[in-house]
């Protein structure tokens, strides 16, 4: 029996995370549910701590989460919005790092859209980093929060744990942190995970680097499957010759009523948002509560992201 | 040392690849020249160095540097550029023209030259530019430049990607019988790529460089040799099907040559990970494959000499994230012991080794370097074939930094450099 | 070699916690107003067996719940690493009750501070009694208990445990080697 022990000083990817340390978040992360259910809403036990949420990407909802779980911990939180403009202006990562260390943060929370700039970060700073997703390579929270979503209603799908659980993830997974953390996160777990897209979405080597089956006609994809994990289409993908058309786009991979029900009957429907009604999803699935857990996954993010702070803050990840 | 005096480097083992030479010997220098190798009769006033225990071999002749002089002096000078060399044992470098202005006229040959001969301390042949700005229009002046002393043409840093500017370039070079250096990287595959494309680039999230945007543009270029009979170079080449369009081109016998750079045949994709910047160069580190066909390629004689492409870099651009980083590598330090894994790997002999940086290139660049033999320039290397040493990128000789060898556990240890009779570098002493 | 003396055999904690059991319901006046809480996770243990003794004893079931104090701790670092957080379960509503706040083993007097800033974030109790199986002393804090089962005088460099054995749970004193 691996312990539920959690050693590391950031969250920087899904990659090497291990079972029992996604189990000691999902644990910790249902305390904080409790908490958030109460009428005073705070603890404080990051009293005195000091959280900087350095967000280089515009991402309202991320960045309210973690500060909002940063707040109900008492911790202090400051946002640091690094306009693009500024970046544009030269302002570099080292620029940046400078003005951090000189705040001493004990947790800083980066949003980047370069791939690696949170592990730059991790090297030439004191305070615990988390990635908050950094270009298409990482977004570990919105992992761990969907894992404890899916967890939520493993008993509606007859299930006890992971363990061959069928995970459809769709749509442009080649620029996609969401499919790559949550690719190895569910793997983890012991759940078979798809990928599901227009071959021009879907990196190369894919079922080496992460270990999953891919497929390119959402029908075959999703038949089965426990989970149905729709992703975002940018709107400039069209420019640089990656699909052709929304119309088409929507007609071959957007996720219809029709088309969820060749997935199980007890299929849940996941998206990390903001959605793109009519693009990936059809607005009658997004909105089937029955089905779409999507409002959940927002709730849970809050937990998980308290969960996250609380872990890098204990000692045992100092060492 | 004065260059007119008498020097006998005594007692090595003499390794001159283009004489077909291994033995215990000595070598006689008069007057900057190789008067002799064997057993000479020595002047009395004679000074000699004891080379017992070491190899003694012609100085070595890296095709593929960037000096950076003019325009990124922050990056690197010819004066830091050529220390470097003469640390790692080089004595002839050919510069690349992507400097600010860049090496497309006689007047840009002449200041490199000019500043060569001042601030320099080994040979510098610049390789002046195939077209105005590197921009792939226009071609430039070949017949005055060679006459300034330019060496070879290439736009490297760019491919010249237009298919009818790289026919005429062959072809008007045909006139000087120059030789055409390409970078081949087809820039649409390339698009915004940073890294090798596959696993690992997968895994990193790192937009990735098909290996077929190297071997498209060279099976292209070759198609264009066969039209024009130009004469035809591949800078670092790093794909296996690079490699085997240049085997095919040389067995239809084809004037096609290539070369390969040291982290391509001993490093791969891999080194990315943790998006360490000092593995990211253009073209990138291949994969597994890729490098065991650079191996195999370097047994089989497809490849004509081992450059390093060196390219230093001030730390703010590596110091940035990964795909903001700048391309490039330093790599004249660690030329001679990172190729000599090749000899201990069993990939290839001594000589053969060295005969790929030393008078392979010189006769692809027409120039009068990289052998022992007597009335030739005296540019000798002396090294210590065993030595065991740790590549530490806080003690290199140049200005930069950015080796992905750092750390990295070698042998072989130059401990002087002569060029033209005058000692250039000697190891120093703790 | 760590020394390990037995305070309370399993048998002694049995029937300290009769006594204890006895003792508080002798105070109880309202019952209906009582609620037994257990601060986890030693004082959860004792706060079950209590219940159970004062149910007993005053013929009704009283309202049970426990108490997590991770997110409360007065400076994280002391935390040991990789603590085990366990959810705290307080369905009852505890305005205007009367608390019996239950811990195995009274020390410093930090964790009842924890605990009670806890059960204030969730309601505005009319009281609150202490009541802990052993005081071993050595407090930091003005905290003292109104009902302790052992009171007894443990060194700085002793720690005094409830622990599971065989026969069930017993209370040990152990020599703790300080890191200098
Ligand atoms: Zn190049």
């Amino acid at each position: 029996m691996s312990a539920n022990h959690w050693n590391r000083k950031h969250l920087l990817s899904m990659r090497d995370i291990g079972r029992g340390e996604i189990l000691s978040i999902l644990d910790t992360a249902a305390s904080f549910r409790e908490v958030n259910h109460r009428d005073i809403k705070k603890v404080p036990t990051l009293r005195g701590k000091t959280i900087i949420n350095l967000f280089y990407e515009n991402s309202t909802r991320t960045r309210t989460s973690f500060e909002l779980a940063g707040k109900r911990m008492s911790a202090d939180v400051i946002n640091m919005s690094v306009a693009s403009s500024s970046v544009k202006k030269g302002e570099t990562l080292i620029d940046t790092l400078a003005t951090l260390q000189a705040m001493n943060p004990d947790v800083v929370v980066v949003r980047h859209s370069e791939s690696g700039a949170q592990e730059f970060l991790a090297r030439n700073l004191n305070a615990a980093i988390i990635n908050a997703g950094d270009g298409r390579h990482a977004h570990p929270t919105q992992a761990l929060l969907d894992i404890l979503t899916i967890h939520d209603h493993l008993p509606n799908m007859g299930r006890e744990d992971f363990q061959g659980l069928k995970v459809a993830i769709c749509g442009d997974i080649l620029h996609s942190r969401v499919a790559r953390s949550n690719a190895q996160g569910l793997a983890t777990m012991g759940a078979e995970v798809r990928f599901v897209g227009p071959p021009t979405l879907i990196p190369a080597k894919v079922e080496e680097a992460f270990n999953v089956k891919v497929f390119h006609r959402m029908e075959e994809g999703i038949a089965g499957v426990n989970v149905v994990m729709m992703l975002r289409l940018q709107q400039e993908r069209m420019a640089k010759a990656y699909v052709p058309s929304i119309r088409e786009y929507f007609h071959y991979w957007g996720l219809t009523k029709q088309r969820l029900a060749l997935a199980s009957a007890t299929a849940i429907v996941m998206h990390p948002g903001p959605m793109n009604r009519g693009v990936e999803i059809a607005s009658e699935v997004a909105d089937d509560l029955e089905r779409s857990v999507i409002l959940k996954q927002v709730a849970n993010g809050l937990a998980i992201r308290m969960a996250v702070l609380y872990r890098l803050c204990t000692p045992g990840s100092r060492s | 040392m004065e260059p007119g005096g008498c020097i006998l480097i005594k007692g090595g083992r003499v390794v001159d690849p283009a004489n077909n030479l291994d033995e215990t010997a000595d070598v006689l220098i008069e007057n900057g020249v190789i008067r002799a190798v064997g057993r000479p009769e020595v002047p009395s006033d004679c000074r000699i160095i004891d080379a017992d225990g070491l190899v003694v071999a012609p100085g070595l002749v890296d095709m593929h540097v960037h000096l950076r002089e003019p325009g990124y002096e922050y990056k690197g000078t010819i004066a830091s550029g050529t220390r470097s060399a003469a640390a790692g044992g080089v004595t002839s470098v050919a510069a690349m023209p992507n400097t600010r202005p860049v090496t497309d006229d006689p007047s840009v040959v002449g200041h490199v030259l000019d500043k060569a001969r001042v601030g320099g301390v080994v040979n510098v042949y610049p390789v002046g530019a195939i077209t105005k700005g590197l921009k792939g229009v226009e071609l430039t002046e070949f017949g005055l430049m060679l006459e300034a002393g330019c060496v070879a043409f290439s736009d490297d840093g760019a491919t010249v990607a237009d298919a009818g500017v790289m026919r005429r370039a062959l072809e008007y070079a045909r006139a000087f019988g120059a030789l055409i250096i390409q970078h081949a990287e087809d820039p649409s595959l390339v698009s915004e790529g940073c890294m090798n494309e596959g696993v690992t680039s997968s895994r990193l999230g790192l937009p990735g460089i098909p290996a077929e945007s190297e071997s498209i543009m060279v099976d292209r270029d070759i198609r264009l040799v066969q039209l024009t009979g130009g004469r035809y170079h591949v800078a670092h080449l790093s794909t296996a099907g690079a490699l085997e369009a240049v085997a095919g081109a040389q067995a239809k016998g084809l004037p096609v040559t290539c070369e390969v750079a040291p982290h391509h045949f001993s490093l791969t994709e891999e080194a990315v990970n943790g998006y360490d910047t000092y593995a990211k160069m253009a073209p990138p580190l291949r994969s597994e494959f890729d490098r065991k066909a650079l191996l195999e390629g370097l047994a089989r004689g497809t490849v004509s000499a081992i450059a390093t492409d060196h390219a230093p870099h001030d730390e703010d651009s590596k110091k940035v994230e990964f795909c903001c980083a700048a391309n490039g590598v330093v790599g004249l330090e660690t030329l001679l012991p990172v190729s000599l894994e090749l000899v201990a790997g069993g990939i290839m002999t001594l000589s053969q080794c060295l005969a790929l940086m030393t008078w392979k290139p010189a006769r692809l660049l027409g120039i009068q370097r990289g052998v022992l033999t007597p009335g030739f320039p005296a540019d000798v290397v002396l090294f210590d074939l065993m030595e065991a040493w740790q590549v530490d990128s806080g003690r290199l000789h140049g200005s930069a930094r950015n080796t992905p060898f750092h750390g990295r556990k070698v042998r072989g240890r130059v401990k002087k450099t002569l060029v033209s009779g005058k000692i250039v570098f000697e190891e120093e002493k703790y | 070699m760590e020394h390990e003396t037995t305070i309370l055999s399993a048998r002694e904690t049995l029937s300290t916690l009769d006594a204890l059991a006895a003792r508080l319901a002798g105070t109880i006046t309202r019952p209906d107003k009582r609620v037994v809480v257990g601060i986890r996770r030693g004082g959860a243990i004792v706060a079950q067996l209590l219940r159970d003794r004062l149910n007993h004893l005053l013929g009704r079931q009283l309202p049970l719940g426990f108490l997590d104090i991770s997110f409360y701790r007065d400076d994280l670092n002391t935390v040991g690493p990789n603590p085990v957080v366990a959810p705290t379960d307080l369905e009852m509503d505890i305005d205007d009750k009367r608390i019996v706040l239950v811990d195995d083993v009274l020390f410093t007097g930090r964790t009842i501070r924890a605990g009670l800033n806890a059960l204030f974030d969730y309601g505005r109790p009319e009281r609150v009694d202490l009541l802990v199986l052993v005081d071993r002393g050595c407090r930091q804090l003005p905290i003292q208990p109104d009902f302790a089962g052992l009171v007894m005088n443990a060194g700085r460099n002793e720690t005094v445990k409830l622990v599971t054995g065989p026969e069930g749970w017993k209370v040990v004193l152990k020599q703790v080697k300080r890191a200098s």
